[in-house]
C-alpha cells in the first residue's frame, strides 16, 4: 500500500508550482490557471484523507470546492474579457489603476 | 515495489511535470493543454484513492467545462502580442522562486519525509474506502447531511452566472 504522505507531498509540490506561477507570470489568464492548479492540489489532500480515514466528508468538500471553482472561472474570465475590452491587454503590469 | 506504487509514481510524475510545463510555456494555449493533462493525471490519482465519483467529476467539470471555457477565452482574445508577454527572468522571479522553495521545504517538513508522527498509522486505506467513493453513497450524503450547503451552492452558481453576464456585457447600464 501507498502511505498517505506520498499523496500529501505530491499535493504540496503541485501547490507550490501554482504559487510560483502566480508570482512569476504576467498573463492574467495563466495566473488564473495557476489558481485552478492550487485548488486542485488542495482537493487531492481532501480526497487522500477521506480515503485513509474512511470518512466521506473530504469528498463532499471536493464537490463544493469544484462548484466554487466553476463560479470563479465564470466570473474571472468575464473580468478578463472586460479588462481586454478596456485596455487591449491581459498583462497585469499594465493594469494598475488601483495602485497608488 | 508494488504495482499500485508504480501507477501512483507514474501519475504523480505526469502531474508534476505537466504543472511545471504549464507555468513555463509562453503560449497560453500550450499552458491550458498542459493543465488539462495535469487534471487528467489527477483524475487517475483519485482512482487510485478509490474515489470514483470525484475522478469522473474531475474530468467532466475541470478538464471538460472549465478548461473549455478558459480555452474559449484565450481564442476569443486572440493574443497576438503574447511574445511581448514572454517573461524574462528578473531578480523578482528568483526571489519568488526562493520563497516558494522555502515554503515547499517547510510544508514537506510538516508532512514528514517518512510518514512518522501524526500520520504514522495511515499506511492503509480505510476498510470502507471503496464504498464511500461511489455515486450512491455520495449522493445519499449530499441529499441528507449536506442538503443545505448543496442548495446554497445553487444560489452561488446563479449569482456567478448573473455576475459573469453583467461583467462581460458591452456597456454598463
Amino acid at each position: 500500500m501507498i502511505p498517505i504522505h506520498y499523496y500529501l507531498i505530491l499535493s504540496a509540490v503541485m501547490f507550490i508550482t501554482g504559487v510560483v506561477g502566480v508570482l512569476t507570470r504576467r498573463n492574467a489568464i495563466i495566473i488564473f490557471m495557476c489558481i485552478e492548479l492550487m485548488l486542485n492540489s488542495v482537493n487531492l489532500t481532501f480526497v487522500a484523507f477521506s480515503s485513509y480515514l474512511g470518512n466521506v466528508d473530504g469528498q463532499m468538500f471536493v464537490f463544493f470546492v469544484m462548484a466554487v471553482a466553476a463560479a470563479e472561472a465564470a466570473v474571472g474570465l468575464a473580468i478578463v474579457i472586460a479588462l481586454f475590452r478596456n485596455k487591449q491587454t491581459v498583462n497585469i503590469n499594465d493594469v494598475n489603476i488601483l495602485k497608488w | 515495489m508494488s504495482s499500485e506504487l508504480i501507477v501512483f509514481l507514474v501519475l504523480a510524475a505526469v502531474a508534476v511535470i505537466s504543472g511545471i510545463l504549464m507555468i513555463t510555456r509562453a503560449n497560453p494555449v500550450n499552458s491550458a493543454l498542459f493543465l488539462i493533462l495535469n487534471f487528467l493525471s489527477l483524475a487517475g490519482i483519485y482512482l487510485t484513492l478509490h474515489a470514483q465519483f470525484v475522478a469522473i467529476i474531475q474530468i467532466l467539470v475541470y478538464a471538460g467545462a472549465i478548461m473549455v471555457l478558459v480555452l474559449f477565452v484565450i481564442m476569443l482574445l486572440n493574443l497576438e502580442d503574447e511574445e511581448r508577454l514572454r517573461d524574462t527572468l528578473t531578480k523578482r522571479h528568483y526571489a519568488s522562486m526562493l520563497l516558494a522553495l522555502v515554503t515547499l521545504v517547510l510544508l514537506v517538513q510538516v508532512i514528514g519525509w517518512d510518514g512518522a508522527g501524526s500520520l504514522a498509522g495511515m499506511t492503509e486505506f480505510a476498510p470502507n474506502s471503496v464504498e464511500i467513493g461511489t455515486v450512491e453513497h455520495i449522493g445519499s450524503e449530499l441529499f441528507t447531511r449536506y442538503v443545505f450547503p448543496f442548495e446554497l451552492t445553487s444560489i452561488l452558481l446563479l449569482a456567478a452566472m448573473i455576475g459573469a453576464v453583467v461583467l462581460a456585457k458591452k456597456r454598463f447600464p
